[in-house]
């Protein structure tokens, strides 16, 4: 675990958003070291995915200030984002339905290097892209299924290759919006130890509703609730409280 | 079909096409095959744009021209472009067509879908609008006669010359549009075709790559025009009204967006109806309506299309045999 000392890989600072009257995220400010595990839990509507689409640019923030390794990013645009070392999958699969399996890995190794806009030279001729491509995909077990289109997979496996996607640019940091979404249970459990198998230096930003896999894969947890950070805290601690209780948890519990 | 029989088939095709020129055509079935391989070039740099990218141009006739219109002006005012310079007349055409675009997809890049559509529509129609108004330049409605054809001691005012000029230029633009879409680059268009939110999470600037998409497909258009004028004889404000870019539009819907070739199949088919078919009966836009119709409706993947969904076909017959056998079996 890094220091307190050490430069927070992402740090917001009183980031909001809002549609109008509607304040979807109200002065959230929260800090991510290097290796750090930590969750953003709250229950449906509580601006979770909207924090995380203000975080990576894909919506510009209201006010407040965005901070990726040291670097005020509030006013950048997702791609130089991304190039800085952050990594994001979406709650709904986000993938190339149309492509292969190995084309999708192709393109998101390719999307941190100048080389992606080469004309002049077939993208198959570059080994060292193919070879990583293979690494990734013989981690999580898809080499041998690296021909089949995205779209004709089950959604289980749709949801790794979000993950893979998320891993292919070497992230240092990595948001994952809700990877269990829609998984059995065992799948879940799998997903979490695939979690806690991925390089301990990488910091995660988890967004999930399974709270199995939350106590599973992170120390620390931030609750929202309305835009707002309830209340954060060390696992245990946030899992104790009677307050997160009665809002997400469930009273009756 | 791998891709190296694709590419026998696509060269065996062109042996067949050069045989019937040189041993079969009349001077007429020539002169439209010379234009169906023009209109092949506008349909496969329109194919990068809405076949790899998702981005449907109603604009392209603007770029063919700019090309057609530099062609003519150059021409009849200082004689350029009529003997070796007819080279650098074909660059300056594809400069001038990837220029227009640039300038256009200033506008045209930000929007997406039929926004985009309305605005590319709305751009080449300016382009018309400067045609037929600027008098002086384009000489209005009634356009400009062409002097002639190039002669650089090949005189292409013969047509098996010219011919074998405007097919050396097919050649070239699909060799260098089938690298650019195995390309680094072209995969990239793809994957903003498929998900352009996820691109910009991979790191890539979408915007700067659709635009550059844009701008060469202006310059092929350009190359296009140029050819075209030096073709038909005479440029004129009908080369860049809507239906010309619709047509381009329709080439590549009816051949199969997203393989090149199914443009120039396209474009032969509507240059075939509209040129050939028309003199023989008079309900021929009858026919070519027909054509997009049942197109949209039944093969959205176009020509191209029908292989894969024969097999498709296949394949579902095949699972419910089995289906069937399973459940007989309970």
């Amino acid at each position: 675990m890094a220091t307190s000392g050490a430069q927070p890989a992402l740090e917001l600072r009183g980031l909001s958003k809002s549609f109008g009257g509607l304040h979807a995220v109200r002065g959230v400010t929260l800090r991510v070291l290097p290796g750090d595990r930590k969750a953003i839990i709250g229950p449906n509507g509580a601006g979770k995915t909207t924090l995380f689409n203000v975080i990576t640019g894909i919506l510009p923030a209201t006010s407040g200030e965005t901070v990726l390794f040291g670097t005020d990013v509030t006013a950048w645009p997702t791609h130089r984002r991304t190039a800085l070392g952050m990594a994001r999958t979406f709650q709904v699969t986000n993938l190339f339905p149309k492509l292969t399996v190995l084309d999708n890995v192709l393109l998101a190794i390719q999307g941190l290097r100048g080389m992606k806009f080469v004309v002049w030279r077939p993208l198959a001729s570059y080994r060292d892209l193919y070879e990583k491509a293979r690494r990734l995909l013989e981690q999580v077990g898809f080499w041998d299924r690296r021909d089949v289109q995205v779209r004709n997979l089950s959604h289980g496996e749709q949801r790794q290759i979000e993950i893979v996607l998320g891993l292919a640019s070497d992230p240092k940091i990595l948001l994952l919006d809700e990877p269990a979404a829609g998984l059995s249970s065992g799948e879940s459990r799998e997903m979490a130890e695939f979690l806690n198998r991925l390089d301990p230096t990488l910091a995660i930003l988890l967004i999930e509703h399974d709270m199995d896999v939350v106590f599973d894969v992170v120390d620390h947890i931030s609750v929202l609730h309305f835009g707002e950070v309830l209340e954060e805290g060390p696992t245990e601690v946030i899992r104790a409280s009677p307050k997160v209780r009665e809002i997400y948890l469930g009273a009756e519990d | 079909m791998s891709e190296r029989a694709k590419i026998i088939a696509v060269v065996a095709a062109l042996v067949v096409l050069v045989l019937y020129m040189q041993f079969g055509a009349t001077s007429f079935v020539r002169l439209v095959i010379t234009q169906a391989l023009i209109f092949g070039i506008l349909a496969m740099s329109l194919d990068i744009l809405l076949g790899y990218t998702g981005l449907p141009s109603l604009g392209q006739a603007a770029y063919l021209g700019m090309g057609a219109y530099v062609a003519a002006i150059l021409t009849t005012r200082f004689g350029f472009g009529l003997d070796w310079t007819f080279w650098l007349l074909i660059v300056l055409g594809f400069v001038i067509g990837a220029v227009t675009a640039a300038f256009f997809g200033l506008f045209a890049i930000r929007a997406t879908g039929v926004y985009f559509l309305m605005i590319t529509l709305a751009l080449g129609q300016c382009v018309w609008g400067l045609a037929y108004r600027w008098n002086s330049l384009t000489g209005g409605d009634n356009g400009i006669n062409m002097p002639g054809r190039p002669d650089f001691g090949l005189d292409l005012s013969n047509d098996m010359n010219f011919f074998y000029v405007v097919l050396g230029f097919f050649v070239a633009t699909l060799a260098a549009l089938y690298l650019l879409v195995k390309s680094p680059f072209g995969r990239s268009l793809v994957g903003i075709r498929e998900s352009e939110l996820r691109m910009r999470m991979l790191g890539y600037n979408t915007w700067l790559h659709k635009y550059v998409a844009f701008i060469i497909a202006g310059g092929f258009g350009g190359l296009a025009g140029v050819l075209w004028a030096f073709l038909n004889g005479l440029v004129s404000p009908e080369d860049v009204i809507l239906a010309t870019s619709v047509d381009a539009l329709l080439m590549v819907v009816l051949g199969g967006p997203g393989t090149l070739i199914g443009g120039v199949i396209g474009a032969g088919l509507v240059v075939f109806v509209r040129e050939y078919l028309s003199t023989v009966v008079e309900w021929w836009q009858y026919v070519l309506g027909g054509m997009y119709v049942l197109t949209i409706l039944y093969l959205p993947g176009g020509l191209m299309g029908i292989p894969e969904r024969i097999r498709q076909r296949r394949a579902q017959a095949a699972g419910a045999v089995r289906a069937e056998a399973v459940s007989t079996s309970h």
